[in-house]
């Protein structure tokens, strides 16, 4: 067994019996597609034996459309894998190059039949716009084509250039020409306008679910502070107040939990009161549904509504913000301005 | 009373008043080299830098002359600056002589008319030395030509110097005993000497620099102040050398120090007479007046959890700045703060900095203001230097500013461009003379508002540093005066308001909201700044919004990250200000606040 898994293992045992009863499985961040299905099996079982779980749980894994052989997908459907993410990005092949990505459109394709041939009924793509070069005429193409899948959910990301990535440098030195704020803006409310119409749920900036059903549940315990626990390098747990994060090297993470017997932690927090308000605020007017009035008050003992009572008028009057008769909720364009949002 | 002289040294700005005093205090022998720290009259950090002085000092200098006898020479150093030039006036008043220092490179100056004439006011022995002949550019004969043509003085009786260098210095102090009287007074008579300066020592309380004319002064007898009759016991006399150097007693004649328990510097004014209690003498000397302040702003604290510290900083300064006043004022963009009255904007400046510097304090300031006169319909009067108190406009019947005479000084080929500037700035009534020639004297009658702002460091730049400007108060003019408020998305923010002449509020109006257009960050929604004047808006411009900020990815591992950045975000988002529901940096206010031109 490579050291890797075994350290795995090794770290679930360390958290054996610190939590409750566990929903939802992820496997993802990285590229958990590159171990093959018998791995993947290895960790679930090790994950069975290790903690508990309700019925009804969901297990995620995020996959390469490349990884994605109709024998891999029954292998994943086959160890309990109920939910499925594919990384499709774009079906434009001069997009996927200039995101270096090794699949095709085609492969793209294929990674999707497969997905459904092997009996998945939850599947979710991940589409990027804000390429360079992209209009909004080719992002509804490639949207176009995904929607003729009809995925049980859709993750639309901007392209997020980071500063040290090749892309990161190009840009910075001006050899990129990237779409403008105005052009990212109308991106992001079309897109949101035309599957809307199509029945999708925009429930969080960049997340579409084809029912309520279909939401990640997964996803949705980050944005509302729910306990959760990482297990690999590089992950985050949270419970109470407390967040804690691995070594995100994969020889550290390996080498801490084989010689100090404990879980490889690099670092942690202890949340302030404040620090809790404002992440509540942050992530829950990322959302939809976006913080209930009441509860946010009394848990944060907050007269914050009192305070930026002309600037709430303001934004309601805007269209960027409404207030429903139990929550403060982004419009669309409030969703688009999330960030500014936070501090108010 | 035969051995003892008193001088004050006049000059134009940086014509080396500083380093002359210098220069005498170590032919004293009261300084070595070893122990000297350059212009040791200007104790605060700020007169060394800046080179000008402040406040008076004054220092007593033991000198052996050529005739063999020892003489105590009294230097009371005066501050040179047009602000404070009622200080100067009663420094002047304590002294029987003083030299007019010019700078030999530059020649006569504007300040160094002014400063003359005061001295002849009070019938001084003028000795003018010319100072910086060392300089490569220096004039002799251009100055002394000058001396005779312009100041009206026998050029013969001038000295040459050169006190960066050290020479000429023995010949000053030589002159200073042959040509200077010695004072007049009786030690007999009762007690009456003039206060020409004090300052706050945080051990001892307020120190008292007088001019004893008649009487004598000791520890233990009770004085009192004539101008407000308050009175104390003396705890300590005694002469200033290059510390306080104590005496039994003080009589007729002598320049020196008085301790009295006075607690602050405001408890005295400069000018008043001190008697003593018992034999108090007939009348006051003459020529005291409060001195009354004519520029006026409001001072805030940028955090706001500041204003307890600002207030506390506020009342210590005031126990050395009997010329600065204060008292609570408030603003609903800028919070807590005080309206505070100035001599002018060079100490206004001065109170700026000193804050700054030595109580640590991040403060703004409002627009400076002078102070108007409304009369009102009704037939009462008011005079109004706060925007936030301009009266209802149709209440109004007359409206008048403080104006003032300026005189300027300088070579010819700039008169074109100094009377544009002049003419600019509103100003009226102009009278040229050409003392030498190539060289211009103007004046011009204008208002006090078009030249607190930035006037003199405008005729320094088109006179390409040769220009200089002196003024006096002539009283008030009628004028259109209109209160300019700006607008941020129909919000007023007071702080901004200003009382101006309606001819040049557009302008203003324009400058201030492209200021604010540059300084405010874009926000959620478009941002109308407009200038208005009662319901009528005169500039506007507008600040369009972004539309989109959003981070795509938010999960378990993005979240600390985005929360740290957020709390950056938040904390800077903090020091803005909120009008109505925009935030307002403070860069926005001290850009609109700074406002040159017009």
């Amino acid at each position: 067994m490579p050291a890797f898994i075994s350290s795995l293992i090794d770290e679930m045992n360390m958290y054996r019996d610190s939590f409750d009863r566990f929903d939802t499985i992820y496997l993802g961040g990285g590229t958990p597609s590159l171990l093959d299905g018998r791995k993947i099996n290895i960790i679930l079982q090790a994950l069975f034996s290790s903690f508990r779980f309700t019925d009804d749980l969901e297990i995620t894994i995020e996959v390469n459309p490349s990884d994605l052989t109709l024998e891999s997908a029954r292998a994943l459907h086959g160890s309990g894998v109920n939910r499925i993410n594919i990384g499709i990005q774009s079906f434009d092949n001069n997009e996927l190059s200039f995101l270096g990505r090794r699949h095709s459109s085609r492969e793209g394709a294929d990674a999707i039949e497969n997905a459904r041939t092997a009996g998945f009924t939850n599947v979710g793509l991940d589409l990027i716009y804000g390429i360079c070069g992209q209009t909004l005429e080719s992002w509804f193409k490639t949207l176009d084509f995904a929607l003729s899948y009809t995925p049980e959910h859709l993750s639309c990301y901007q392209l997020t250039i980071e500063p040290s990535t090749p892309l990161g440098i190009e840009y910075i030195n001006g050899s990129i020409d990237m779409p403008n704020e105005d052009l990212l803006y109308d991106f992001f409310i079309k897109s949101s306008e035309k599957l809307e119409e199509a029945g999708y749920l925009h429930y969080e900036v960049s997340n579409f679910a084809r029912e309520s059903k279909w939401m990640s549940k997964h996803n949705r315990k980050y944005w509302f502070h729910s306990p959760y626990l990482g297990l690999g390098p590089s992950a985050h747990s949270f419970y109470g107040r407390k967040r804690w994060w691995n070594y995100s090297s994969v020889d550290t993470y390996i080498t801490s939990i084989k010689d100090d017997k404990m879980p490889p932690i690099e670092g942690s927090e202890l949340l302030t009161s404040e620090q809790l308000c404002l992440e509540a605020f942050f992530l829950g007017i990322r959302t939809k549904e976006g913080i209930d009035l009441e509860e946010y008050s009394q848990k944060f003992h907050c007269d914050f509504f009192a305070q930026h009572s002309a600037l709430l008028t303001k934004l309601i009057e805007e269209g960027i913000i409404r207030i429903t008769d139990k929550n403060l909720q982004p419009t669309r364009r409030g969703l688009a301005l999330a960030d500014s949002l936070s501090i108010i | 009373m035969e051995r003892i002289r008193n001088f004050s040294i006049i000059a134009h700005i940086d014509h080396g008043k500083s380093t002359l005093a210098d220069r005498m205090i170590q032919l004293a022998g009261l300084a070595d080299t070893r122990t000297f720290k350059d212009q040791i009259l200007d104790t605060m950090d700020i007169e060394r830098e800046r080179g000008i002085t402040i406040k008076s000092q004054a220092i007593t200098l033991p000198y052996r002359a050529r005739d063999g006898q020892s003489y105590l020479l009294n230097l009371i150093d005066t501050p040179g600056h047009v602000d404070f030039s009622y200080e100067v006036s009663r420094s002047l008043a304590s002294c029987e002589g003083v030299l007019l220092l010019i700078d030999a490179a530059q020649g006569i100056q504007a300040q160094t008319l002014a400063n003359l004439y005061m001295a002849m006011e009070h019938d001084l022995e003028v000795i003018p030395v010319i100072n910086k002949i060392d300089l490569p550019s220096a004039d002799i004969d251009m100055v002394m030509e000058q001396i005779e043509n312009e100041l009206g003085l026998d050029p013969f009786t001038s000295l040459t110097c050169s006190a960066k260098e050290g020479k000429g210095i023995e010949e000053i102090l030589e002159a200073i005993v042959e040509r200077i009287p010695p004072p007049r007074g009786d030690s007999n008579n009762p007690l009456s000497a003039l206060i020409f300066d004090a300052y706050y020592d945080p051990f001892r309380g307020t120190i008292v620099s007088c001019r004893i004319f008649d009487g004598m002064i000791r520890a233990s007898q009770t004085i009192r102040l004539m101008s407000n009759k308050a009175t104390y016991r003396v705890e300590e006399v005694g002469r200033f050398s290059l510390s306080r150097n104590k005496k039994n007693h003080l009589e007729a004649g002598e320049v020196g120090y008085i301790i009295a328990g006075i607690k602050t510097v405001s408890d005295v004014r400069v000018g008043d007479t001190i008697t003593c209690d018992d034999h108090p003498c007939e009348k006051p000397l003459p020529g005291f007046k409060e001195a009354k302040p004519v520029v006026f702003a409001s001072i805030y604290p940028i955090a706001s959890d500041d204003y307890e510290e600002l207030a506390a900083a506020l009342e210590k300064y005031t126990l050395n700045d009997a010329s600065f006043i204060y008292q609570k004022d408030s603003s609903v963009a800028l919070g807590q703060g005080f309206r505070c009255g100035f001599l002018g904007l060079l100490h206004l400046d001065i109170v700026q900095e000193r804050l700054e510097r030595e109580y640590d304090l991040s403060i703004i300031l409002s627009v400076p203001s002078v102070r108007y006169r409304f009369t009102m319909k009704n037939g009462e009067s008011a005079f109004i230097d706060n925007p936030a108190h301009f009266p209802e406009p149709a209440q109004i019947s007359k409206s008048e500013e403080p104006y003032i005479r300026a005189t300027m000084m300088f070579p010819e080929r700039y008169l074109g461009a100094v009377m544009k500037l002049c003419i600019e700035r509103r100003g009226e009534n102009s009278n040229i003379n050409y003392p030498a020639p190539g060289r211009v004297e103007l004046n011009f009658e204008m208002p006090l508002a078009s030249v607190i702002f930035d006037f003199y460091d405008n005729l320094k730049s088109i006179t390409q540093g040769y220009g200089s400007f002196d003024y006096t108060m002539i009283g008030y003019r009628e004028s259109d005066l209109v209160l300019l408020d700006i607008l941020v998305n129909g919000e007023k923010v007071d702080a901004l308001s200003q009382i101006v002449y309606r001819g040049i509020a557009r302008p203003r109006a324009l400058q201030a909201c492209e200021r604010l257009k540059e300084e405010i960050p874009r926000q959620m929604f478009k941002i109308a700044i407009q200038g208005a004047i009662g319901g009528e808006i005169i500039a506007r411009t507008t600040i369009s919004p972004f539309r989109k900020d959003v981070t795509a990815k938010c999960y378990g591992g993005d979240i600390t990250r985005k929360r740290k950045l957020l709390e950056k975000q938040k904390k800077g988002k903090k020091r803005m200000k909120m009008v109505g529901s925009v935030s307002i940096p403070q860069s926005a206010f001290v850009a609109v606040l700074k406002s040159e031109n017009t």
